[in-house]
């Protein structure tokens, strides 16, 4: 399906990340969002609210990141695409329902533009420690689907995938963008509307005796959907449901209901990994790195390379489910892999996980607030290949 | 004596059936617990109204009362605790043409969610509250909640409660609904009278039940079982409509005010937004459509 045509502006534009995201949103269907302001990531839903009531979306400003959170979950059951958007402290807030929607099996986009925490942290200013937390931070065990843009230009891209996984997955997925991403601003080409492949939502045919709503399908084992309104009596809650959606709060029903949460997106990890990887061929060291983090990292690795230095480059455009396959392939035939995030250690510890001691993992850390120097993610590349 | 609200055809089946997942009784109520009492008059309130019940959707938080949703066969929406009127702003803004009943309970709406629920009364939200106030966070074992009167022992205050608690007519009343009622589970035909009127009325409408929790406050606090409550509720409570918020606020055994409270016009969310982008924006304005499958 092609993006609907009333949405999308078409052209080449200058665009920070915020507003490049809000555009991909559009261009993805989203016609509705709630928000809280939270700094950097407000931009987000300020153009949202102003282009809104000119493509006939909604746009509502709430009182709390909680109230903004089950909002877009609610616009989605009443049959719309939907998406909110905010920061750490906000992103916090609004764990309960990264958990309610990943249970009730609602697609829909959180957009976190991150910055430095923890707490309120630094408002302005750039980091990429909630990658750990939007895999975690909800209770209980589940699988989500997260993207990093480094880029305006992937911010309106991944917003759209990010959109399309949703619906495809029956899952909340999450746009990881960071201050400096968000506020950066590049040109972004968008695309005539029928160039912009747009995943429909998964409305059932069935009949409304033989329907339920939590019965997987085909081979991404997430259920059709049905919407508010059509006479199906639904049945949503997040307590532990059977397919019919009915409370069934046995030891039986969790372990069936909440390994298919999980193994729908880990069956699937392959096709959802999305990478970017050059010099592979050859490489002794391979960076490591995602976001804004992959633009420093590429100086670092051109340098790397003029000294002769064998060094490969890989970029996790998707964050979760953690590309497993890929690094377990590499590690044996490398010397070293070297990790640059803007966290003191998060997405290594993944790495580390999957390079099971074949090789050495060095990670670049930062506590936030700016982007790591070059010469530090060189240095790091220099020692690991000695 | 008043005619009935329904007229039952089929004297051996209950015309509340239709309305419930019978697949999903028996239910987790107490016995002498006033929150089915609510459903019944709900489900004849729905009669009443002739509301499409294709076109109907229920909301709950958590709790005893956030437990409704699960049982009405209607789309039904049991959401996080004190979320439900979030959720069904967003569901409300997105399906204009449906009616959304927001069905939850004191602890749900006023402690954790207090702060949607004045935020939807503002915005004047065309959604409907029924808050079953059991003055006590039931599903919990009855600790002290929002609504709990001074001077009333709970399984957090063994000592009896010394916090004020809010009255939920006045609250709502300040915050701007446009119809605020209250009645107890012993006031069945006008509570199911007063909800069918709240669902033609246009804008955020909140009906409060005091509704006896006879297995935790009323034990606890040596006020009998659930039919001495109803005794308690007709004895003490005394209609009087108009009454100005202010003055119905409760005490653990004074008098129980009920009535129409609040009646008044106001235009809702989406008419303000309509018509203010509607102005602003002229022929640019494309106001959201009500989402078709296809």
């Amino acid at each position: 399906m092609h993006a609907d045509p009333v949405g999308v502006l078409t052209g080449a534009h200058f665009l920070d990340g915020d507003h490049a995201a809000c555009e991909g949103a559009i261009a993805a269907g989203a016609r509705f969002s709630a928000g809280y302001p939270i700094t950097p990531s407000t931009e987000v839903v300020e153009r949202f609210s102003a282009r809104a009531p000119k493509i006939g979306a909604t746009f509502i400003q709430m009182e709390d990141e909680l109230a903004a959170s089950i909002a877009i979950l609610g616009a989605v059951w009443g049959g719309v695409k939907a998406f909110t958007v905010t920061s750490g402290p906000g992103f916090s807030l609004m764990m309960e329902h990264i958990g309610y929607a990943v249970m009730t099996e609602t697609p829909c986009v959180f957009i976190d533009v991150q910055r430095g925490g923890p707490s309120t942290g630094l408002p302005t200013l750039p980091a990429q420690a909630d990658m750990m937390q939007v895999k975690w931070g909800s209770h209980g065990d589940y699988e989500i689907i997260a993207l990093c843009p480094n880029s305006p230009q992937e911010c309106f891209d991944l917003t759209i995938k990010a959109f399309n996984f949703s619906e495809k997955y029956r899952v909340p997925v999450f746009v990881m963008m960071d201050e400096v991403v968000g506020h950066m601003t590049e040109k972004v080409v968008i695309p005539p509307a029928e160039d912009i492949e747009v995943e429909p939502r998964h409305w059932t045919t069935k009949d409304k005796s033989a329907f339920q709503l939590f019965a997987p399908c085909g081979e991404e084992q997430a259920p059709e959907m049905a919407k508010a309104g059509d006479g199906y009596k639904l049945h949503v809650t997040g307590l532990t449901h059977d397919e019919r959606g009915y409370p069934n709060m046995t030891p039986a029903v969790q372990e069936r209901m909440v390994k298919r949460l999980v193994t729908k997106i880990r069956d699937n990890a392959e096709k959802i990994c999305i990478t970017e990887q050059h010099d592979m061929e050859d490489a002794d060291v391979v960076v490591i790195s995602y976001g804004i983090t992959s633009r420093v990292a590429q100086r670092a690795i051109e340098t790397a390379r003029a000294e002769g230095i064998k060094v490969g480059s890989l970029r996790l455009i998707t964050a979760w489910p953690f590309p497993e396959h890929i690094i377990r392939a590499i590690a044996p035939k490398v010397k070293g892999i070297v990790v640059a995030e803007l966290n003191l250690g998060q997405m290594v510890r993944e790495v580390e996980r999957c390079a099971g001691g074949h090789c050495r993992v060095k990670l670049v850390g930062h506590a936030g607030g700016t982007v790591h120097k070059p010469e530090e993610i060189l240095k790091a590349i220099q020692e690991v290949v000695r | 004596m008043s005619s009935p609200i329904v007229s039952i055809t089929q004297p051996d089946r209950n015309p509340v059936e239709d309305f419930l997942r019978t697949d999903r009784m028996p239910h987790i109520w107490c016995p002498g617990c006033g929150i089915g009492t609510t459903v019944n008059c709900f489900t004849r309130a729905l009669i009443e109204s002739k509301t499409d019940l294709d076109r109907l959707s229920i909301v709950s938080g958590i709790g005893c009362t956030g437990r409704v949703a699960g049982y009405v066969n209607l789309d039904s929406f049991h959401t996080t605790h004190g979320r439900a009127i979030p959720f069904a702003t967003g569901l409300k803004l997105a399906s204009p043409d449906m009616t959304v009943v927001v069905y939850s309970g004191d602890g749900d709406l006023f402690a954790i969610g207090g702060n949607h629920l004045i935020h939807a009364a503002r915005r004047n939200l065309d959604i409907k509250v029924i808050c079953v106030n059991n003055l006590t966070y039931a599903m919990t074992g009855g600790q002290t909640g929002p609504a709990t009167p001074l001077d009333v022992i709970t399984a957090t205050a063994a000592y009896g409660t010394y916090d004020p608690p809010f009255n939920l007519p006045q609250l709502v009343d300040a915050a701007g609904a446009v119809f605020v009622a209250r009645w107890t589970t012993f006031h069945v035909k006008q509570l199911a009278r007063s909800m069918a009127e709240m669902f033609k009325k246009k804008g955020f409408g909140f009906i409060e039940i005091i509704s006896p929790c006879p297995t935790l406050y009323q034990r606890r606090n040596k006020m009998g079982d659930a039919l001495d409550t109803m005794k308690f509720y007709k004895q003490i409570s005394k209609i009087k409509h108009g009454t100005p918020t202010n003055e119905v606020g409760l005490t653990k055994s004074g008098e129980i005010i009920v009535g129409k409270f609040v009646d008044r016009e106001r235009p809702d969310f989406a008419t303000m937004m309509h018509a203010h982008l509607g102005e602003e924006l002229g022929d640019k304005y494309i106001p959201a459509e009500a989402p078709v499958c296809s």
